[in-house]
């Protein structure tokens, strides 16, 4: 059995590909840089739900859409941040997360 | 041609892991935008060896094509060229225990992985096909289907609502 017909190497890059965008929330110090790093958290979930559509699931199908309705649901949270950070960063005039602090007692 | 194929998978692997690792350590964004891209590459290359070219080739064009853009676009509009350069505001401790922890969570979970029992499907219906994919989303997952392109409307008219009214604010 080669590498690419075994499900566990298609879960353990996923993991990886979690791993790395939870480690990268928290070192990115601007909201852009977070933003990315929760693409590659999506990103995992997506080849996790590809893994097991190919190797696991009775209709292959469903994976294959699931994957498409993560991707929409990216680029509308993609969208609207980069909305967001732009509104955040015209108001504070910083993209630096620990400058916007304007509820802190 | 077996050769090729694993050659090219791993090319596909060390292409997402690298561009992981550039999207997280880079310490300009524009290059963490590279990085993102490069990996999202390689996972569209993965769903290839997955059966699906069609996947393929939306990651392609809404991940690389569509949001990589995007993020490019807000890093140009938003950041000046000083404060594209990241602090690195970790401690060295803070740092030794995220990677003694993210070390450990990792390879508990591929033990995880290595000890279930994975039971396939006892018979399958339909293949992979995109007649197949296109079947799926007009008859089972209509109503998701329409649902994910009123969000992306709402996204998008709340995104252009969000801009506009931070640009009012600084001319007053």
């Amino acid at each position: 059995m080669s590498f690419h017909d075994n499900l566990n190497t298609y879960l353990i890059l996923a993991l990886f590909l979690l791993m790395m965008g939870i480690y990268g929330m928290i070192r990115h110090k601007t909201f852009i840089g977070m933003l990315i790093s929760s693409e590659l958290v999506l990103n995992g979930a997506g080849l996790n739900f590809m893994a097991f559509n190919k190797f696991l699931a009775p209709d292959p199908a469903v994976g294959q859409i699931f994957t498409l309705f993560i991707m929409g649901i990216a680029a509308a949270e993609a969208a609207i941040a980069i909305s967001f950070i732009l509104a955040v960063y015209r108001k504070f005039t910083t993209g630096d997360p620990q400058g916007v602090t304007d509820l802190k007692g | 041609m077996n050769v090729l194929m694993d050659v090219l998978f791993f090319g596909f692997v060390v292409l997402t892991m690298a561009g992981a690792l550039l999207a997280v350590r880079a310490g300009v964004l524009m290059h963490a935008v590279l990085g993102l891209a490069i990996s999202l590459l390689g996972v569209a290359g993965l769903y290839l060896y997955l059966g699906s070219p069609f996947l393929t080739l939306m990651q392609v064009l809404i991940y690389v094509g569509a949001i990589c853009v995007v993020l490019v676009f807000g890093i140009m509009v938003g950041y000046t060229p000083n404060e594209v350069a990241e602090k690195v505001a970790m401690g060295r401790n803070a740092f030794l225990g995220l990677l003694a922890s993210g070390t450990a969570a990792f390879f508990l979970m591929v033990m995880v992985i290595g000890r279930t029992t994975w039971v396939p499907a006892a018979h399958r219906l339909g293949d992979f096909s995109i007649e197949h994919v296109g079947e799926g989303l007009l008859l089972t997952w209509c109503l998701a289907f329409e649902l994910i392109s009123v969000v992306l409307l709402i996204a998008i008219v709340g995104a252009i609502i969000l801009a506009r009214g931070g640009r009012e604010e600084v001319s007053r």
